[in-house]
Formats: C-alpha cells, structure tokens, sequence
C-alpha cells in the first residue's frame, strides 16, 4: 500500500466499440492520481479528459459504488476485480497501487457474456438461470407467521453466507472453464439450507444446473480460481452442497 | 383540478379492511386481459410485478440496470421495521404508526400510515416464506434491533445488508413469474416519457441503452417505481442513475409533484474527502445503537481521539437529548452534528466530521459481538478510508439519503393522471417531512405486496376506455419528442460535460436547500440554477452519438432533468414558510433550536402542477387532518 498522497499510473485499457467489433488495447496516462480515491473514480477523471479532449470516454457499468450491486467489475492486471481480495472493483482504492504502476484493464471474458462496449458485458445469463428454479414458489399472501418455524441460527447464518452473493460475474471470469458454478452453487444452497426452500431443493438444483449448461457455462473441474476472486468470498462448499442436491435429483 | 386524496371513511384501524372490501374485484379470467407496465425493480416495483403476475395480469417491468437484481434497493444496510412485538417490548401497529407520523414530524396522511403499520408485519412472514435469510438469536427465532426515531426494537435485519436480502428475495419471485410468462422482463431501458392518451396513462417512451433505440409500450396502467431523487444534490448515498426523470416527466404530463422540498439528510456517512468525489457512503444508522457520537469540548482540538480524555469529550446528543441519546432522529442528529462543525468542534482534516465512538461497547461486549453485528460495515469504512474503526472511533458526517417528496397519489397510489400509479419512493405518501430509519423498505415492499395488486384492480374495473396500441398517434408524438430532445442534447457540442454542470448544480442545491435554509438564500439559489440551466443548453458536450451505447448521453439527459426539478425544490421550500423535519428554515426555529412548525398554515402537502415550460407551477393544497393523533413539538429529549 502507498503512502503516497497521488500517483501517476500508465493505463492499457481494451477498447471495443460494440458487440460485434474487434477489440484493440487503448494507451492512456493517469496523472495525479490522488490515492484517496476509488478504482471507478480514477477512471471517471481519465473519461472526464477523453469527453475534453474530444474522444470517446471508456464505457463501464457501476452503480452503487459500494460493493453490493454487483455492476462493477473489470480484470485489472489480470485478475476480476482487481488485486485486493475480497473487494468489488468500486470498494478499490488507489492507495493499493504504486506510482509508476502500469495497469491493464480488461472486461469480463466468457462465452456466455458478450461485450455490450468496452468494460461492459451482458450478463443476461445470470438472470436465466435463477429464472429457471433460483426461488421458492410462494404468492404473496399465503405465508404463515414468520415465526412459526425456528431455523436454527448456525443454518441461518450459513444460508446469509451464501445468499451474500452480488452476481457480479466475477468467478466466471476467473474460471478457465467459464463456469458459473459458484454463482448456481451459492443460490442453490442458500435455500437448500433452509426449511421453507427444502421442498422444491432436488428439483431447483436440476434445473438450475441444466440452465446453466445450456447458457454455454463451462464445467467445474475444482480450480478454485472463482473463489478466490469473488468479491463476496462465497465459499465452494457450496458448490459442493450443489452437487449433493444435485445427485439428489437425479436418484429419487 | 381539486385533490381528491380518497382516504376511505369510518375508524382508522377499519379503513383499509372497509376499503378493500369496497373495491371492485377483477375476476380471475378477465385479469389476464389486462396489461400492465411497470418502470422500475427495486423492492416496490419487483414486489408490484411478482404480485400482480401472480394475480394473472400481464405484467411488462422495465429498469435502468442489466438486471432487475441490481436496483438501489441493494443498498440499503440496516434493516426493516414492523410491528411484531417480538421483543415483547409493548410495540404494536399503533405505535408504530404513531412513531411514523410523529417522527415525519406531522406531514403524513393519518390513514396511510396506518395502513403502512398494518401490513408491515405481513411483509416479515413472506419474505421469511421467500428465503430471506434474517439474522436470528440461537433458539432459532427472529432477532431484531433498535433504530432511530424508536424506543422500540423493532427492526428485522439480514447482516447489514437487509436491503439486498429482501431485494433478492423479491426478484427470486420476479424471476418465477419471468419464466412463467407473466412477467415481460426489459433490462437497459431508460424510461423519457409517459404516454397519455385522452387523460389516462397508457403507455412509456423508454431508450434501449445498449443501441440507442427508442421504443414504446401500451399498457391499461403505469406504475412508476422509479426511486428517489436525492442525486439532485450530485453527493448523496443514493446510486449513480437514481434520477428524477421518470416522475418529472410525468409531472410534465400532468401528474402533480408532492413536497419536493422534503429529502432528508442522514447523520452518518462518510464525510466527502475530494472534488473528484462521484458519491458517498451511508455507515447504518444501525451503528448508533452502540457507537456514541461526540467531538472536542474545545473548538479548534486538534489532538487524535485517543488523546482526548473523557472530560474533553462533548457527547452532544446523549447530553442534549438524556432519554433518545444517540438514537435521536435523522434530522435532529444531523442539524446537531452541524451545529457542532459550525462552532469549530469538527473534526478531521476538513473540520467537517463527527466521530462515531465504539470504544466502550467493544469493553461491554468484546470485540467479536461487534463484529458479528456490524463486521461488514466496519469492513466497508476501514476500505474506503484506510482507518481501523476497531481501533479509532469512524468519522461522519451528513449526507443526503431519502427523498420524502415525491408524485403525488391518493390513497389507492394512484397520481393525478388516471391510471398512473407511484410506488416506493418515488411518491410521498407515508414519511411526510422526514422519515424514521428502516421504514423505506417496509413502506416499498407494502406498497408493492400489499396495497397496489388490490387498488389497481378497483381503477382496472372501472373501464371507460379502449384497448390501444403503440400505432396510436400519442406514442409517435411521445417518441417523436424524446428522439428531438436527445438530438437536442447530442447538438450543444459545448466545452463543459454533463458531470460538470451535476456538480455544479449539487453545490447549489446542498449550500441553499440542504441541511439548513433561509429565504434569502433560497431566491438566491433559484437564480443560479436558472443561470446554470441556461448555460447547460448553450455549453453541454455530450460526446459521440444516440444511436449506440452512450453513458454520456444517459448522464445529460438526467442533469437537464435535475436542473429544472432543482428550481421546482427550491419554490416548494419558498412556499413552505415554517421549519418541519428534514425542511429547516432558519427563521422558524425554537430556542433550543428545533424545527419549529406552523400548524395553523402549514398543516398540508403542497402538490405542485406543471403549467408550461418556463412558467411557475400552480399550488394545490391538500389539508392533513389528524382525527386519531395530538399534534405537538417533537421531542427527543
Ligand atoms: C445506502 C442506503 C441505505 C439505506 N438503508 C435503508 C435501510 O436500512 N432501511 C430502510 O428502510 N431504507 C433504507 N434506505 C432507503 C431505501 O433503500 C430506499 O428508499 C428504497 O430501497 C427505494 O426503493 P424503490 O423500490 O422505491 O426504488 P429503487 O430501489 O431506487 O429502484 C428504482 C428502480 O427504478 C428504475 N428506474 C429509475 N429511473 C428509471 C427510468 N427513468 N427508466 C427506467 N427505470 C428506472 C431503476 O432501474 C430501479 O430498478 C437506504 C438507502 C440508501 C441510499
Ligand atoms: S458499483 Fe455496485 S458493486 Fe461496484
């Protein structure tokens, strides 16, 4: 970490004017970079001067800018997210990069998200697939007091750890198979944990995990790269209750 | 046109049974006849959609992010409140509704908020039916926490991140309905204009950001769940595209604009620490449950926390205020937090910051029951700031959070244009001038779970007009208008870029209509957002062009809509001649320095109707009248 009160950083930033365009790595000075500043902050200046200067700011998606929305996220020096662990792209501060640091900035690459322009892709795929079971089928109205049913608190917590998920994207970026298993594994298990989603869980896990094949999503072959890169640091035992639920599912 | 608010007749607490009794129901077959729009996804346009998908209407939803998932409900840290009574602590619906009313200091509709209090703990049961998983005490019950505005607990959470939870758990029921066809998913869409069509809102203009396009939708209704406008004052808490642009232009087509003066600045936030600043971050009111607020005794002590002993240490709400403390409400935490810089007691390198102090709850309860509680949120500070706040107490500040204005709806939800509904923040229907903590979500997910799928069906019965599409000549004249206005933007091609002018208008509006107001400043802010937005036509740069993906262009759009909704605040905080929650007039103040209102003047909302483009907006007044609670000076102490 710097002590430093700004910095000057090379970007190397890959360009790509929409979805059916070649790409091409873009070079740009950073400069005075105050080190008090968010990764998203640093890039709003640098846009602020391409718009001046009568070019094409880089487009990349934020939102809430705190980590929790899940619209953030680009690969930076090669890893989603950035360097520091457990941190969306927008929590990034400057202050963990040196003066003089060249920084390479990618979007999330995957067969099953598309580059929209530049740093933005379409994630549309995460959608699907919790449409094909990611719930628990109940209308409003007919639920019963909410206390009717003790979880036991270790459960709860352990349902809180995995619905702790943004949907950023972020292990499929990492994963060198492009899988969304920690993304699938993660709603899976919140609500097998659970009593009131216990019911539908065998026939959730099927369809969630055959959604996630037909979107294109690779296989998990225990890397553990999403894992590591997730913002959220969602545990792969989940994947692991995944696939119980999931082999549930297919001897019943 | 008068203000008929609808509110139904006989005693409070049988209003809504009486009222929903009374409304015409849809037979089942005929619901799926019916379609309806919905803009926005967070907890009061998911829950509105899932809800009314459910009940068989068609449902199309549109929002502005790549998912639904992703609204600014996410956000929301703390908790949500209803009135179970868990903790046995003597809470029951009519306390809360009476915390609701008096905490939104006497500028709320009786029946609304009663209403609100009811529901609130149906809200509880089906989200824990959904999956959400809320934090629980080790017999496996549900646990809850205090908040501001309460001596209640009464406050349900999921870590510090219940927003998120039950955002997740209202898109799960979202996407159900997605896949069952019911609903009609538009993600990337940018909501320009309503369509009315012989005075009843049929329809949207929306711009496809990923290519540009504009498209249009017919609907038998609109509902509008579009959030807040706190960006209004560029730094606030909200997300980067809360906007105003959906209600606005709404309000041009006829949808009257509720007390737009009313937003509400929350006491602890991080305090701003550059001009490069693109937003700022909410630390939960939760925290005031166990941090104490304080400064130096003496203006000017520049020496570290830890150096400071006791008896240097102004505890400034526990002194002032002995029975709330700490838990004071939002508006009285953050004016005396002011109060406090003002003299020279803030601290921090720009003087402009409180300390929040955890020293003695982490010797009461250890540190690992106050990581339990708020590890993320101490997590989130340390990351932004690089401070440990295990170690030394955080700094805050105020910052713009909520919105209390918003379109104006009578009791059903529906605004002034028939058949154009408001839900969640974006009316004003239940906090009047200032709202208590942890009631925001309780209030979006009753409006969308509990109280639009019935009121709707009583206007869709009603009938009185055909089915239309989009080749009528209103949609074409809609899209039309919105397609020169974006061209208008894109023509500029000035030196100084949308942000820029943000801002600008963001200085404005939080030095003249923030935290504390007076006449003289107010005029004085109304000519300088005037001279602004004539400068923002004559020297915008929006770079590139519309018929692709252009944030720029998305960004434009948004600021020249908060330029002429700034003025629009600044008129209602004029008209507005009295000191009520989150709106201080420094003229109207009592001896210890509290809001002080005017109930024999003031004592209605103040709806605002557009009456042409440069000319001022007509004045509607609705009366309060509270039947069931005594009007008296709030106090905390
Ligand atoms: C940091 C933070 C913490 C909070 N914590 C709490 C808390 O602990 N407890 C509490 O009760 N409240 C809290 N609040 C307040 C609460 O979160 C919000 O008031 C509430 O979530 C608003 O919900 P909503 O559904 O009305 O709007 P939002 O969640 O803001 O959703 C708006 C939706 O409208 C869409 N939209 C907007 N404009 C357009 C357009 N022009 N075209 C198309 N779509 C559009 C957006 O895409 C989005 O889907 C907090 C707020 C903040 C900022
Ligand atoms: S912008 Fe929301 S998680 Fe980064």
């Amino acid at each position: 970490m710097t002590t430093a009160k700004t910095i000057h950083l090379t970007l190397k930033v890959v360009r790509q004017t929409g979805p059916d365009q070649k790409s091409n790595l873009e070079t740009y000075a950073a400069r005075n970079v105050s080190t008090d500043m968010s990764f998203l902050e640093m890039l709003d200046v640098v846009n602020e001067d391409l718009t001046l200067a009568g070019q094409d700011p880089i487009a990349f998606d934020h939102d809430c800018r705190e980590g929790i929305c899940g619209m953030c996220g680009a690969v930076v020096n090669g890893r989603p997210h950035g360097p520091q662990e457990g941190t969306t792209l927008c929590q990034l501060h400057m202050r963990h990069f040196e003066d003089g640091d060249e920084v390479v900035i990618e979007p999330w690459r995957s067969r099953a998200f598309k580059v929209i322009k530049d740093l933005v892709v379409d994630r549309g795929a995460f959608d699907q697939i919790i449409q094909a079971g990611g719930y628990i089928s109940i209308n409003t109205g007919g639920a019963p007091d909410a206390n009717s049913l003790p979880v036991p608190k270790e459960m709860a917590d352990q349902a809180m750890d995995a619905a702790a998920c943004i949907g950023c994207g972020a292990c499929v970026a990492a994963c060198p198979n492009a899988s969304a298993m920690l993304f699938t594994g993660a709603k899976i298990s919140q609500l097998a944990l659970l009593p009131q989603g216990r019911p539908e869980a065998k026939r959730r896990a099927a369809a969630m995990v055959a959604a996630m094949d037909k979107l294109g999503f690779g296989n998990c072959t225990n890397e553990r790269e999403c894992e590591a890169v997730c913002p959220k640091n969602i545990s792969i035992v989940h994947i692991a209750r995944m696939n119980r639920e999931f082999l549930k599912a297919g001897f019943f | 046109m008068g203000l008929e608010s609808r509110i139904p007749a006989g005693p409070l607490a049988e209003k809504w049974d009486r009222h929903l009794f009374e409304l015409k129901l849809v037979n089942p077959a005929n619901k799926r006849k019916f379609d309806i729009i919905v803009v926005g996804t967070g907890l009061a346009g998911a829950a509105a959609s899932a809800s009314m998908a459910e009940l068989g209407y068609n449902v199309k939803t549109f929002c502005i992010q790549d998912s639904p998932r992703r609204a600014h409900s996410i956000a929301a840290q703390g908790g949500i409140n209803a009135a179970k009574n868990y903790s046995n602590d003597g809470d029951s619906i009519w306390r809360l509704f009476y915390d609701t009313i008096k905490g939104g200091d006497y500028r709320a509709r009786e029946a609304n908020v009663y209403r609100l209090a009811q529901v609130s703990n149906l809200i509880i049961d089906h989200c824990v039916a959904q999956g959400v998983p809320f934090a629980r005490d080790y017999g496996g019950l549900l646990s809850n926490r205090s908040f501001g505005g309460a001596q209640v607990s009464r406050t349900f959470y999921a870590r510090g991140q219940t927003g998120q939870q039950l955002l997740l758990g209202a898109y799960s029921s979202l996407s159900r309905q997605a896949a069952a066809g019911k609903v009609r998913l538009y993600a990337r869409r940018d909501m320009l204009d309503l369509v009315v069509v012989d005075g009843q809102a049929r329809g949207i203009v929306v711009r496809n950001l990923v290519n540009g396009d504009i498209e249009t939708y017919a609907a038998d209704a609109v509902v509008l769940a579009t959030g807040g406008y706190g960006n209004v004052f560029y730094l606030s808490t909200n997300a980067m595209a809360c906007n105003v642009t959906a209600c606005f232009q709404a309000y041009k087509k006829g949808a009257f604009f509720a007390n737009p003066c009313f937003t509400q600045i929350h006491p602890t936030c991080i305090p701003v620490h550059g001009d490069y600043q693109s937003k700022l971050t909410l630390m939960s009111e939760s925290l005031r449950n166990d941090g104490r607020v304080w400064v130096p005794q003496t203006p000017g002590d520049k020496r570290a926390p830890g150096q400071i002993p006791e008896a240097g240490r102004d505890y400034f709400l526990e002194n002032k205020y002995p029975s709330f403390g700490n838990l004071v409400p939002r508006d009285v935490a953050s004016r005396n937090a002011k109060e406090q810089c003002d003299q020279g007691k803030g601290v921090g390198e720009t003087g402009l910051a409180v300390y929040l102090d955890f020293a003695d709850a982490i010797q009461r309860d250890g540190r690992e029951v106050i990581s339990q509680k708020y590890g993320n949120l101490f997590e989130m500070y340390a990351k932004i700031t690089g401070q440990d706040p295990y170690e030394t107490p955080m700094m805050i500040y105020p910052a713009v959070h909520y919105t209390m204005g918003g379109l104006w709806v009578d009791y059903n939800l529906m605004s002034t244009i028939p058949g154009l509904f408001v839900t969640g923040e974006a009316n004003f229907s239940d906090h009047g001038a200032n709202r208590l903590g942890a009631s925001a979500l309780m209030q979006g997910l009753a409006d969308g779970y509990f109280i639009i799928p019935y009121t709707i069906g009583g206007y869709l019965t009603g009938g009185g007009y055909k089915k239309i599409t989009t080749d009528h000549p209103e949609f074409k004249a809609a899209a039309g208008a919105v397609a020169s206005r974006i061209q208008r933007l894109l023509a500029v091609k000035g030196k100084r870029t949308a942000d820029d002018f943000h801002r600008s208008l963001g200085k404005i509006m939080w030095e003249y209509c923030g935290m504390a107001r007076n006449n003289a400043g107010l005029l004085n802010a109304r000519e300088k957002i005037a001279a602004l937005r004539s400068e923002f036509w004559d020297n915008l740069l929006v770079p590139s062009t519309g018929a692709q993906f252009n944030q720029s262009l998305e960004k434009a759009g948004r600021v020249a809509d908060f330029l002429e909704f700034g003025e629009l605040m600044i008129i209602d905080a004029l008209a507005r001649q009295e000191s009520c929650g989150g709106h201080f007039n420094e003229a109207f103040q009592t001896e210890e320095n509290e809001a002080r209102r005017d109930d024999e003047n003031f004592t209605h909302v103040a709806a605002w109707e557009f009456a042409g483009e440069g000319q001022a907006p007509v004045f509607h007044k609705e009366p309060l009248v509270f039947e069931n609670v005594k009007l008296s000076q709030r106090s905390y102490k």
